[in-house]
């Protein structure tokens, strides 16, 4: 089982973003990094003059680097970014969008978690036309996850195992609207909270996240007690989704517990401890509310 | 413009003909469409019946198999493409690749359109469907501005359809999972959102909460109505205070903007509301053919009229107009 940092979902200041890579290159035990802005782009221009030398770093210390797709596209400018992006060619590239797809048929890409994958015959299709990875969407339940890696074994497929669960995306800016601003001239409010706006019920339960027009989850996933039963099934990478926490930490667990060095409920403890504060979450995978935790 | 009605049961489907619609658009009584609840929708019976009624008025029937097919069995899904193409369905809407590559392998004379469930929401990504599965017609996702609309009818080689009326996601349509975050089943998988089985109501202290699945979506005062717990017009908390983060309760309504549809090049109007009472898909549906009507003479369209039909709720012209965001 190989480990993935997804692509970072916030909007992190330049140089803490560099060198969030960076340490990751240096020193965390994870196979293959997704770089790049996926939510929202007018954010890419803050550290695209980065992205070169994080690239080059992380592909020196010996990781696959893949570069994400925009999520929503629907700007002219977004529309000649997936292309550009699609035809660059330099780092393999994971779609999360049709569009990009259009460029990328025949050739080797992989397929994020939003694109919209949820059965085998859907699988098959894009592993036809040069899918070689395949990031499965969050909500998928384990029965279907085994079926699809069943279906495609030449295929790496994978599931988001840790980090706030990405469970919508808007034309409209949330952190734009909450701050009164137009999503035009929205002041990038969205850097104030790197680990996500907390949203609360009424009553004061933690319940999802703001991120710009991504809405993600409160809960934290947790799926270092499936992490067995997803290698079984076929699974060959388990997705890290960067939080404001030592994410290298996180990977060691994740390592540790796939490798038997690690007891689950040990696993469990050390997460809590590295992300204090958010509840974790595994319903999805069992087919009950994502908000859940199964024991 | 085409005017293309919900009918959620075959007395809405009369309704909406008799009511002057150009089409109506149905699914199957099951998980593979996404207005899956209970009492909603046709069997295998009603719906040839439906399509023979509809066709004796020139009216065309478009069937709905938009979920994604649940892994494993998608012999569900394509049961359900076979049986509506056998009904002799006009076109069928479908989001999920792998059933639309069997649609078009299955049945290549029958006409796809591609569901806003597929969020198809600019031409590369409409260029796509149309280059892989031979499509004819995209429902446009609800995220894009009236001149968005246009800039895409010049680019691509299908014709379009877009909501003017009825509910409205916030989010991008079949890319959001917030209902199975709270209760387990989502408009992708099951074809629910919000699911009424996991809806509760509450009163504490003077207070109605309405909660979907263990979370409280909304709290009401005396003066207020208690509304429907949909998870993305709920009232949420931030550090910045209580309010309706993601949208008001509001429903669309685009009757104003007809004149800019039309000068968009968009093809079809739809009305969303498969789910709603016969009577309300009669009075929607005569206030747009009427409106059409209007628009066609070159006489004013009367807004007000229409306005009456969301029955005293809030409307918004949604992302059409570009504030919105």
């Amino acid at each position: 089982m190989q480990l993935t940092l997804g692509p970072v979902l916030y909007h992190w200041q330049p140089d803490d973003w560099r060198d969030f890579y960076f340490r990751i290159a240096d020193e965390a035990e994870i196979d293959t990094v997704v770089l790049g802005e996926t939510v929202c782009s007018k954010r890419a221009p803050f550290f695209a003059e980065y992205l070169p030398a994080v690239a080059e770093r992380l592909i020196a210390a010996g990781k696959q680097v893949l570069l994400g797709s925009a999520i929503l596209i629907s700007l002219p400018r977004e529309r000649r970014q997936a292309a550009e992006l699609a035809e660059s060619g330099e780092f393999m590239v994971e779609a999360n969008d049709l569009t990009c797809l259009r460029y990328l048929q025949g050739r080797p890409h992989a397929v994020g978690p939003f694109v919209n994958v949820y059965n085998e015959a859907t699988a098959t299709w894009l592993a036809e036309r040069g899918a070689r990875r395949l990031s499965l969407p969050p909500e998928l339940p384990l029965p279907s996850i085994r079926t699809i890696a069943a279906t495609l074994p030449g295929v790496t497929v994978e599931v988001f195992a840790f980090g706030r669960v990405p469970l919508a995306i808007s034309a409209r800016c949330y952190h734009a609207r909450l701050h009164g601003l137009a999503k035009d001239n929205c002041r990038f409010v969205c850097g104030k909270d790197p680990d996500g706006l907390p949203v609360r019920t009424l009553d004061g339960d933690g319940f999802l996240a703001v991120n710009g027009v991504q809405t993600l989850s409160h809960t934290c996933a947790d799926l270092l007690g499936e992490a067995r039963a997803l290698a079984e099934a076929g699974v060959g990478a388990l997705r890290l989704s960067p939080q404001r926490c030592d994410m290298v930490a996180v990977a060691r667990v994740f390592r540790d517990v796939l490798d038997g060095r690690c007891e689950v409920s040990e696993g469990h403890r050390a997460l809590a401890r590295l992300y204090p504060d958010v509840p974790f979450a595994n319903g999805f995978v069992h087919g009950v509310a994502g908000a859940g935790m199964v024991a | 413009m085409e005017l293309i009605c919900p009918a959620g049961t075959p007395a809405a489907l009369k309704a909406a003909v008799a009511a002057g619609a150009d089409a109506v658009y149905c699914g199957f009584r099951d998980e593979t469409n996404a207005r899956n609840f209970p009492g909603l929708n046709f069997s295998r019976d009603e719906l040839r019946t439906g399509v023979e009624h509809a066709h004796r008025s020139g009216v065309r029937v478009l069937v709905a198999v938009n979920t994604f097919p649940r892994a494993g069995a998608l012999e569900l899904w394509h049961r359900a493409v076979d049986e509506a193409v056998a009904a002799g369905a006009d076109a069928l809407i479908l989001a999920d690749l792998g059933l639309l590559a069997y649609a078009a392998e299955r049945h290549p004379g029958q006409r796809l359109h591609v569901s806003v469930q597929a969020a198809a929401a600019n031409p590369d990504a409409i260029a796509f469907y149309v280059e892989a599965f031979g499509v004819r017609r995209v429902v446009l996702p609800r995220v894009l501005s009236v001149p968005e609309i246009a800039a895409i009818v010049r680019e691509i080689d299908c014709e379009t359809e877009v909501f003017v009326f009825g509910g409205l996601c916030v989010m991008a349509e079949g890319r959001c999972s917030l209902s199975s975050y709270a209760t387990g089943q989502s408009p992708n998988m099951q074809g629910v959102c919000s699911p009424a089985g996991h809806v509760s109501y509450e009163e504490r202290d003077g207070r109605m909460l309405s909660r979907l699945g263990r979370f409280t979506v909304n709290a009401f005062g005396p003066d207020e109505a208690a509304g429907y717990p949909t998870l993305c017009k709920g009232r949420f908390a931030t550090d910045r205070g209580a309010g309706y983060l993601f949208e008001d309760p509001v429903s669309l309504d685009a009757a104003t903007l007809l004149p800019a549809l039309r000068e968009a090049g968009v093809t079809a109007l739809k009305i969303e509301g498969r789910q709603r009472s016969r009577a309300y898909t009669e009075r929607v549906v005569g206030g747009f053919r009427d409106a059409l009507a209007a628009l066609a003479a070159g006489r004013e369209i009367d807004t007000a009229a229409l306005a009456d039909l969301t029955e005293g709720q809030a409307t918004t012209t949604g992302a059409y107009r570009k504030t919105w965001r």
